[in-house]
């Protein structure tokens, strides 16, 4: 478990770093390459009504007809200086709220991994 | 885990006055309607059978131009139709049913106790067409649904009513099913009923604003624009299960019958107006 953890800590890191990579080396990021950025991709997979389909439930970033079950995400690295909290909110909400309405989706892996830390990234930026 | 609920059901009765862990049917009755009439003070109790619309304000007005010349109404006609025509042994439905079954649609769902069953509308007319050799019909929508549509007009305006007999553990079993499955969470989704129709009613996911659970029932078989057509109350459970990415049961399985049996009684006092328009 520890040692999951430590990966993943250790998984989000270099994905921060390779964000700002990006960002400092080809902003604004152009589609053109083929490869997005990696806040990009998240904010695809949050939006995207198959995937994370945050916006069934958030207002979020630039999301148009959001719902409002949950609270918007706004200024989240203010109230989630902790990052892997944040991680952790996506990959299981019944862990802080047991009767939570929000998708367990990394318990019940509605999305991969890999999906939930570009999603982090992205929110990051709200 | 069925067997415990029945064994604690069984324990509160032979207590008698003793309270059981369970709460009575009347009472999860009392709390629900309390909490709507909380939640939605703006709502007078009668409303609640419109639907969403006894909470949207925004588009009350189109739908009520909707209903001016119901998109169902071909259906009643349809329906009355196929009521009336005689099956090959030359009886019909009418012989099936109590009061040649006009006026008794809002007596559904009842429970059974020499079946042990929860009966429904839908499951009687499929079981008159069996007893007269006929084939059964399909359980969502089509003919099924335009004859559920006939019988409800029937009985638009009558109160709804289901009994819980306390009496019945049977009874009391089928009812806790039903409520069991309402309350728990299911799906890849991990949702419940509840979580959507009673916690966050009047929200919206996306852009739709999530109904009160009370008055679900009352406006069935419904026609719904998305579907093109007239649904049924258990296409209706198949569609939200789907939703949360749940496998949904077989229209009129136990399951579905049980929750029937519970979401009904959770809209006694209101009039039944079936059939009715939704989005
Ligand atoms: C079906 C509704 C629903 C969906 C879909 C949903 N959430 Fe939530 N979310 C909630 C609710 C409700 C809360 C409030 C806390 C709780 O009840 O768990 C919440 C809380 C949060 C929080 C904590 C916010 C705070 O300020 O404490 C974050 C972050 C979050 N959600 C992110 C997401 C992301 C990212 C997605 C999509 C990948 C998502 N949510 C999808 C309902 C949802
Ligand atoms: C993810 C959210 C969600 C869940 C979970 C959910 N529903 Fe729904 N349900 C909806 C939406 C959205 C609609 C369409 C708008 C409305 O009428 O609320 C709807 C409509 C309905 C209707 C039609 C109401 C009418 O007036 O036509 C019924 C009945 C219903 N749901 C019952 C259920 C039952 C029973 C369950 C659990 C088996 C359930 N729902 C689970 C979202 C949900």
């Amino acid at each position: 478990m520890r040692h999951t953890a430590k990966k993943l800590f250790k998984s989000t890191f270099s994905l921060a770093a390779v964000v700002g990579a990006l960002l400092l080396t080809s902003f604004p990021a152009s589609a053109a390459d083929g490869a997005s950025s990696v806040v990009e991709k998240g904010k695809a997979v949050s939006f995207d009504r198959k995937k994370g389909n945050c916006l069934a439930c958030h207002g979020m970033g630039d999301g148009t007809l959001p719902g409002n079950i949950g609270p918007p995400l706004t200024a989240m690295k203010a109230r989630f200086p902790d990052r892997a909290k944040l991680r952790a909110q996506i990959w299981d909400a019944t862990t802080l709220n047991p009767n939570s309405i929000m998708i367990p989706f990394g318990r019940n892996r509605v999305l991969s991994e890999e999906e939930i830390d570009q999603i982090v990234e992205y929110v990051y930026t709200l | 885990m069925k067997k415990l609920l029945i064994a604690t059901l069984v324990l509160g009765l032979l207590g008698g006055t003793a309270l059981s862990v369970q709460a009575s049917p009347e009472q999860d009755l009392k709390e629900f309607r309390a909490y709507f009439k909380n939640r939605f003070p703006g709502t007078p109790f009668n409303d609640y059978v419109n639907g969403v619309y006894s909470i949207d304000k925004a588009s009350r007005e189109q739908w009520e131009q909707i209903e001016e010349f119901p998109p169902y109404e071909l259906n009643i006609e349809k329906g009355e139709t196929l009521y009336t025509t005689p099956f090959a042994n030359g009886k019909s439905y009418a012989d099936c049913f109590d009061k040649g079954g006009i006026g008794i649609a809002h007596r559904y769902p009842f429970f059974d106790n020499e079946s042990g069953q929860v009966i429904t509308l839908e499951g009687s007319i499929n079981a008159c067409r069996a007893v007269n050799g006929e084939k059964p019909l399909k359980w969502q929508k089509g003919a099924i649904a335009d004859i559920s549509a006939y019988m409800n007009d029937t009985s638009r305006g009558q109160i709804t009513n289901v009994v819980v007999p306390t009496n019945d553990p049977a009874a009391m079993a089928a009812y806790q099913q039903g409520k069991d499955h309402f309350y728990a969470k299911r799906g890849q989704l991990n949702m419940a009923c509840a979580d959507c129709h009673i916690y966050y009613s009047g929200n919206k996911i996306r852009a739709d604003l999530l109904s009160p659970a009370l008055g679900h029932t009352t406006g069935f078989p419904v026609y719904r624009s998305k579907w093109g057509g007239l649904g049924t109350l258990h296409r209706r459970y198949g569609g939200c299960n789907k939703q949360v990415r749940a496998k949904p049961y077989k229209p009129q399985s136990d399951e579905y019958k049980t929750l029937e049996y519970f979401h009904t009684y959770m809209s006694n006092g209101l009039v039944n107006n079936g059939p009715s328009a939704r989005k």
